[in-house]
């Protein structure tokens, strides 16, 4: 307990500590949801979808958790040869309690800037439908930071250089957030489009989010949860094994 | 403290180590030298746990490293060869983690934590965040760390890379005083080999992954008929050039560089 303790705290002192990577950070959601929140607010508010910003404002929410889970996970990389990582895996402690804490710290973190982009969604106009399930928003704020730092653990332990780190932002995590129905209705899509959204775990947690936040949603809270946990289990379970093979 | 019996480490067809043997004795310096790409590295992996030999054995204090990995590694203290600090955080926190993870008792921890960072004197620093540290304020932040938890043996790969002569000077200092005072066991590489002469009791000379030559540093000067030990070693292991393939670890070390050129 006490090794998965001190990590999670590691990370949470890394993060209030680099206060201009907080802010960085906060760029790229903010561009989305002023740029498009603003921008296609009009042709959204003509086709009868009432208001664009509302609408994609939960979706921005959960790619800022998005982007963050998966990159704590993929600071595995530079972490294991430059960093603290190596000093951890020589411990004689559990390689999961390592990877346990770092990863649980690294959802702590994700779920504190999801909450910021949050709180700027609503200086941005943003306006939640029901106070009294801010609860449920942030279970599955939650819920999206630990699936995901979960894969990136995975990504993290078997890229070798630089170059693979491209290649998963491309391949994998633009797609995952463009393709989850962050910032497009789900409903009346082109079938291959329908089918690939199905696949997107992020889609069940935006809907998730957007069910919570707007009351609005496209599967139901339940069948988010259930997909939501299953698929985290799944990552969790490739990241333990996937890190406990990390030779140097 | 530590031996070694036909040592082998293949990567597919690539034979990093083949076929070592050598002991080290409690309360000694020893020294393994060899060029780049000779196998040191990768036998200092396989003898803190971090990887697993292909064929041969490994005794530390006794126990396999392979079998009883957490009773190894709270034997050994390590200064690896890229730094291993945490660089937002401070000198203090950064030891204060290791000592949790050790399970070193708080009152002891708080204790051992002030007297070697007084030791190694950089108790006056210990609040300001490692990343505003000299070079060799880190590398003395990591032997101090490495040693927290009391082990027998400490394992220095190229400890002084990097260092100016005088931080390279005032480290082989501590390391010396450490070992005649608390007879720590020292395992060491380094490319330096007037640092090797001065500091270690024994040598041994690896290259392509075989043991050259092994003994103390006045041994291999006769044995070559060299006057330094630098001639010794150049005629022990030839002075073609290793040039390895640069590998995805040595990628990310240029690219560190650069960033701490930059910064």
């Amino acid at each position: 307990m006490s090794t998965i303790y001190i990590l999670w705290l590691r990370e949470m002192k890394r993060y209030v500590r680099s206060r201009a990577q907080i802010v960085a950070s906060l760029g790229q959601p903010m561009l989305y949801l002023l740029a498009l929140g603003f921008g296609l607010g009009p042709v959204f508010q003509r086709s009868g979808q009432g208001s664009y910003l509302q609408f994609v404002a939960p979706g921005v929410v959960g790619m800022s958790i998005l982007f963050m889970s998966i990159f704590s996970g993929i600071g595995l990389l530079w972490d294991r040869q430059f960093g603290f990582l190596k000093e951890t895996l020589v411990a004689p402690v559990p390689r999961l309690h390592v990877m346990l804490g770092k990863a649980l710290g690294g959802a702590t973190v994700a779920v504190i800037q999801g909450s910021i982009v949050f709180v700027v969604c609503l200086i941005a106009g943003f306006r939640p439908v029901n106070i009294s399930s801010l609860p449920i928003a942030f279970l599955f704020m939650a819920l999206i930071a630990t699936m995901f730092t979960s894969l990136g653990t995975a990504i993290g332990s078997v890229l070798v250089d630089m170059q693979g780190f491209q290649l998963v932002m491309n391949f994998l995590v633009m797609p995952i957030f463009f393709l989850s129905g962050a910032l497009f209705p789900l409903a009346n899509l082109p079938k291959a489009l329908a089918i690939v959204t199905r696949l997107d775990p992020m889609t069940y947690g935006v809907d998730g989010l957007r069910a919570a936040l707007i009351g609005i949603s496209h599967f139901g809270i339940a069948t988010d949860i259930v997909v939501i946990c299953a698929i985290t289990a799944v990552f969790m379970g490739l990241g333990t094994y996937f890190f406990s093979r990390i030779q140097l | 403290m530590m031996r070694v019996e036909h040592l082998v480490k293949t990567f597919g067809e690539f034979t990093a180590v083949g076929d070592i043997s050598f002991e080290v004795a409690k309360g000694e310096i020893f020294a393994f030298l060899g060029p780049n790409g000779a196998g040191k590295t990768t036998t200092i992996k396989m003898l803190t746990t971090l990887l697993k030999p292909t064929s041969g054995r490994i005794e530390l204090d006794g126990l396999d490293p392979v079998k009883h990995q957490n009773k190894v590694r709270r034997l050994f203290g390590i200064v690896f060869q890229d730094p291993s600090l945490d660089s937002d955080l401070t000198a203090y926190e950064n030891m204060e983690i290791h000592g949790v993870l050790y399970h070193v008792p708080r009152a002891e921890r708080r204790e051992r934590i002030e007297s070697l960072m007084k030791l190694f004197e950089i108790w006056d620093r210990r609040d300001l965040q490692v990343k505003k540290f000299s070079g060799g304020m880190k590398r003395r932040l990591e032997i101090a760390r490495g040693l927290l938890h009391t082990p027998k043996i400490l394992f220095l790969d190229e400890p002084t890379l990097g260092l100016d002569p005088q931080s390279r000077n005032q480290l082989w200092t501590h390391v010396k005083h450490l070992n005649e005072t608390q007879q720590v066991t020292v395992f060491l590489t380094t490319h330096y080999m007037d640092e090797a002469d001065r500091v270690a009791h024994r040598i041994a000379v690896i290259d392509h992954g075989r043991i050259v030559a092994q003994g103390t540093p006045k041994e291999l000067k006769e044995q070559t008929n060299a006057d330094s030990l630098e001639q010794a070693f150049l005629t022990l292991t030839g002075s073609s050039i290793r040039d390895e393939g640069a590998d995805a670890a040595d990628a990310m070390r240029q690219i560190a560089k650069m960033w701490s050129q930059k910064r």
